[in-house]
């Protein structure tokens, strides 16, 4: 077991973990955060993607000790039901899920994507987004939530 | 998304002037009022106080045996009662199924959820209300028929009001329901026929906990049980012990070849169960068949043939030889299709906790209480001693790993007592022991004269579409009951005959055939583990009926869209099918654009289109698929789906357009690329690479119109879009390339090889 200091969401916080246990374990077991999902461990799917360090990680296969020192968000750091960031005011806008496992890996990807230029086109989005899977064939609605999302970020 | 509500009304086709009659509607009706036989799961479970409970506070739970399942259900069947109390959304609390609290409604399946428990609530709340007006009547001393309500209060007009709360609050309505209330006219719907945000939605946009994956309890500890590498293995040995000694475990579990971990960590947990596999050594069979001949084997292990009328196989009807007929031009095809997977991308999880002899599990299971009566029959237990609670997973889209991750839960718990055993199997799990939608082959001729049907036969071949936790021996369902030593294997694949029950779903066109003959030949055998998948066999059915509907006109040089008016007389199909072809900008052709150097050496674009109504009864969906397949590599590129559907009054538009736009996304992944793929022992398609689905880019624009019939019942659309979507595709392939492919998945592989 190492100590390991990590910075989610803006807080400070210190785990007792084995150095290589996979960032998502931590997040979601010893911080408590249920926004990041397991999906394959592989990071074939995107359903754990956080953003740490302001790129969009595959969380399942990084290992803790790599994210420690630098900045993580997870969904749960991006906004709240009172002060929601426009990509999940537009998720729900456009109702853009069926099931809704992959809804927090999908708005972190295209967080991750928006901060960076916020005027994606349909294809640049479409190519970013390509490795996060969604079963329920939901992406034509993702599609038009993360462009109305940018263009309220641009507004 | 566009609607529109229709009550009788004509329009202009691309195809020529279609008339929508009236005359079936009074049939309809007339169908819809039956007299005092209690609405869908009423029937079963008269007793109001099942199905609502008036709060003190004035608001309202209702129960429900069904379970979200991604598809919405909670927020419409939430609408329907509002709408029936005339009480707020807000003021509406959902219980969904848990089998120490709601009605037993069977499985989430079939697209049944709104006739057989929104029916049942609707009619349950119409007469809570009628219960809440004369309770009223004599508190406000005004006759009942000069009563009205609304926001949860009865009320005199413009004078006195009392709520709900005030009338019956806490108290039981210690009435059955008869039948004899009127529910609401659909015309006065304000809260049922719109598009109610999701109310299950925020919770997953904003990260808080909402699936069974995220459930913590006070002293939780992580189970993972080590699945067999194939079907056939049986456990040897492992080093039980050397794992037992890994930092945080706390209990190794083996009974036969049920081999599982107990850890006070996830990751301990997987750790030690990635340490049980490396060690385990397991005695294996070569006896699955060869992947690349299932329809050779389908053909050599048939046995039951039975002859399908009206979608239903007839045991003792005898099976007539193929029709045929001089003069009349002979039209064959067969088609195929591999086992495909419900892939849900968050694997299966379960909670169980046993504590005082009492066992309580939250699973994702599309049916708790066969689940409850399965699971006391692995761990020989009392079934009242087990609560199973309906908590949501992922998408599941049938019978996929929920119930075996329960009964892995219930073991470990059961062999670990008083701390709750949360499991979550692994990717390399779900992808290699959910059961599948089976393979099939389907062999389709038809006679064509002067451009119409004149016979038709069709046979089709399946292993079972359902072997789902019955809740009684012999045997079980459960992967843990057949890996224990006392081992409980899987029953024999039963013959089921119900109406378009299983691999027969869909099989009988809706069109008008002249003279059919529909066989279906079935293997009990399972090589390969299957069950129930989204529309079972109506995917494979409808791709076969539509794909050959099409061959068919090309053949007698008629229009696609044409052809198929030709042959139908339901004037809902060819409204459906009309306003796809219209929306979509169809355009008339009587040979494909293939057959003329369509797109030179570059992208070939073609257009398809295919119909069906969901087991003849359900959903109308017509799909218009734009495409380009690039004459080089192959590669078919999804442009644009136009969906046109049809389900009676609908109940949330949104939520209907939802699951037919992700229907056509999902089946059309379907089409294209997957297979489950397998050696002589083991599945080999373990992971997304492995076994690939439709990605973001390569997922169309998708553009879905509604019609709402309020004047007619509402009618299951969860799985209207499967059958259409296949063929669609296939037909868009041909009209682009000239090129016929039967056999799915339609892979670039087989595009090139047969553009040459």
């Amino acid at each position: 077991m190492a100590q390991i200091s990590l910075r989610v969401n803006g807080q400070a916080q210190t785990v007792n973990v084995e150095a290589d246990t996979p960032l998502l374990y931590v997040l979601r077991n010893d911080l408590g955060l249920s926004g990041p999902k397991y999906g394959c461990g592989l990071s074939q799917c995107g359903a754990c993607t956080v953003v740490v360090g302001g790129q969009a990680v595959r969380s399942c296969n990084m290992p803790v000790s790599a994210a420690s020192g630098k900045d993580i968000t997870t969904v749960e750091g991006l906004g709240t039901p009172e002060k929601p960031h426009p990509l999940q005011a537009a998720f729900l806008a456009e109702q853009a899920a069926q099931c809704g496992y992959c809804t927090s890996g999908m708005i972190m990807q295209a967080s991750a994507l928006l901060s960076q230029n916020a005027k994606a086109d349909d294809s640049q989005i479409r190519e970013h987004m390509n490795g996060n899977l969604c079963r329920c064939g939901a992406y034509p609605r993702m599609v038009r939530a993360i462009k109305r999302a940018a263009k309220d970020m641009g507004a | 998304m566009s609607t529109a509500t229709i009550s009788r009304r004509a329009f202009l086709g691309t195809t020529g002037a279609i008339v929508i009659g009236f005359t079936l509607v009074p049939r309809l009706m007339a169908q819809e009022v039956r007299g005092p036989r209690l609405p869908g799961s009423l029937s079963k479970n008269a007793d109001l106080d099942a199905w609502l409970r008036v709060e003190s506070d004035g608001s309202v739970t209702v129960f429900t045996g069904k379970a979200e399942l991604g598809q919405g259900i909670k927020t419409a069947l939430t609408q329907i009662a509002a709408e029936e109390l005339d009480l707020p959304i807000g003021r509406i609390h959902m219980i969904t199924a848990d089998t120490a609290q709601t009605p037993n409604e069977g499985y989430t399946a079939g697209s049944q959820s709104i006739q057989d428990s929104g029916s049942a609530i609707r009619q349950a709340a119409a007469e809570a209300r009628a219960i809440l007006v004369g309770l009223a009547a004599e508190r406000l001393n005004t006759p009942a028929d000069k009563l009205e309500t609304a926001d949860g209060a009865v009320r005199v007009p413009g004078g006195q009001s009392v709520g709900y709360g005030e009338l019956i609050g806490g108290k039981k309505f210690a009435k059955k329901a008869e039948g004899k209330v009127k529910p609401k006219d659909t015309s006065r719907y304000t809260v049922a026929g719109t598009s109610v945000a999701r109310l299950d939605l925020p919770n997953k946009v904003f990260g808080k906990p909402a699936f069974v994956q995220d459930i913590r309890l006070p002293g939780m500890v992580h189970g993972r049980v080590v699945q067999p590498p194939s079907y056939s293995a049986k456990l040897l040995s492992a080093d039980e012990g050397g794992v037992a000694r890994l930092p945080g475990v706390l209990k190794v579990m083996h009974d036969g070849s049920f081999l599982g971990v107990i850890a006070e960590r996830e990751d301990q947990a997987i750790r030690a169960a990635d340490a049980l596999r490396a060690s385990a050594k397991w005695q294996e069979e070569a006896n699955l068949p060869d992947m690349n001949a299932m329809p050779a084997w389908l053909k050599a292990n048939v046995d039951s043939v039975m002859r399908v009328v009206d979608g239903t196989p007839k045991p003792d009807a005898p099976v007539p030889d193929p029709i045929s007929k001089d003069g009349v031009d002979r039209v064959e095809a067969v088609y195929s299709k591999p086992y495909i997977m419900h892939g849900s991308i968050g694997p299966s999880a379960a909670v169980a906790h046993m504590t005082g002899g009492m066992l309580t599990v939250w699973s994702h299971s599309q049916g708790v209480y066969p689940l409850r009566d399965t699971i006391a029959l692995m761990l020989k237990m009392d079934k009242n001693r087990i609560h199973v609670i309906h908590a949501e997973g992922a998408g599941c889209y049938g019978h996929n790993a929920a119930d075996d991750a329960a009964g892995d839960a219930a073991m470990l718990a059961a062999g670990f007592p008083d701390r709750p055993v949360r499991v979550q199997w692994m990717r390399n799990d779900e992808h290699g022991w959910e059961p599948y939608n089976s393979a099939m082959l389907l062999e389709v001729s038809a006679g064509l004269k002067d451009g119409r049907i004149a016979y038709w036969n069709y046979d089709l071949w399946s292993t079972s579409h359902g072997t789902r936790p019955r809740g009684r021996g012999p045997g079980s369902e459960l992967t843990a009951a057949w890996h224990k030593a006392e081992a409980m294997p899987l029953p024999e694949a039963e013959i089921n005959n119900g109406r378009h029950y299983g691999e027969h779903r869909n099989t009988d066109p809706i069109y008008d055939v002249g003279e059919a003959r529909i066989v279906r030949h079935f293997c009990k055998k399972m090589p390969v583990r299957v069950s129930s998948t989204r529309s079972l066999g109506s995917f494979s059915n409808v791709f076969a009926i539509e794909s050959f509907m099409d061959e068919l006109a090309y053949r007698a040089k008629i229009d696609p869209v044409q052809f198929r008016l030709n042959h139908l007389k339901d004037d809902r199909a060819r409204e459906v099918l009309t306003l796809a072809a219209q929306k979509a900008g169809w355009r008339e052709r009587t040979a494909p654009a293939g057959a003329n150097g369509n797109g030179g050496n570059g992208k070939m674009k073609g257009q398809g289109i295919a119909f069906a109504q969901y087991k003849n009864e359900k959903c109308y969906a017509a799909i218009v698929v734009d495409l380009e397949v690039d004459r080089a590599t192959g590669v078919v590129k999804l442009l644009k789906a136009t969906i046109a559907g049809e389900a009676g009054q609908y109940i949330n538009p949104d939520g209907m357009a939802n699951q037919l736009e992700g229907g056509f996304v999902q089946a059309a992944s379907w089409a294209l690329k997957e297979q489950v793929t397998y050696d002589k022992s083991r599945i080999t398609s373990r992971d997304w690479a492995g076994y690939p689905i439709i990605t973001f880019a390569e997922a169309p624009e998708v553009e879905v119109h509604l019609i709402n019939r309020a004047d007619l019942p509402s009618l299951g659309a969860g799985e209207a879009a499967q059958g259409p979507a296949g063929a669609a595709v296939a037909n868009a392939i041909y009209d682009a390339t000239g090129l016929r492919l039967r056999d799915a998945p339609l892979t670039p592989d087989k595009i090139k090889a047969a553009i040459g």
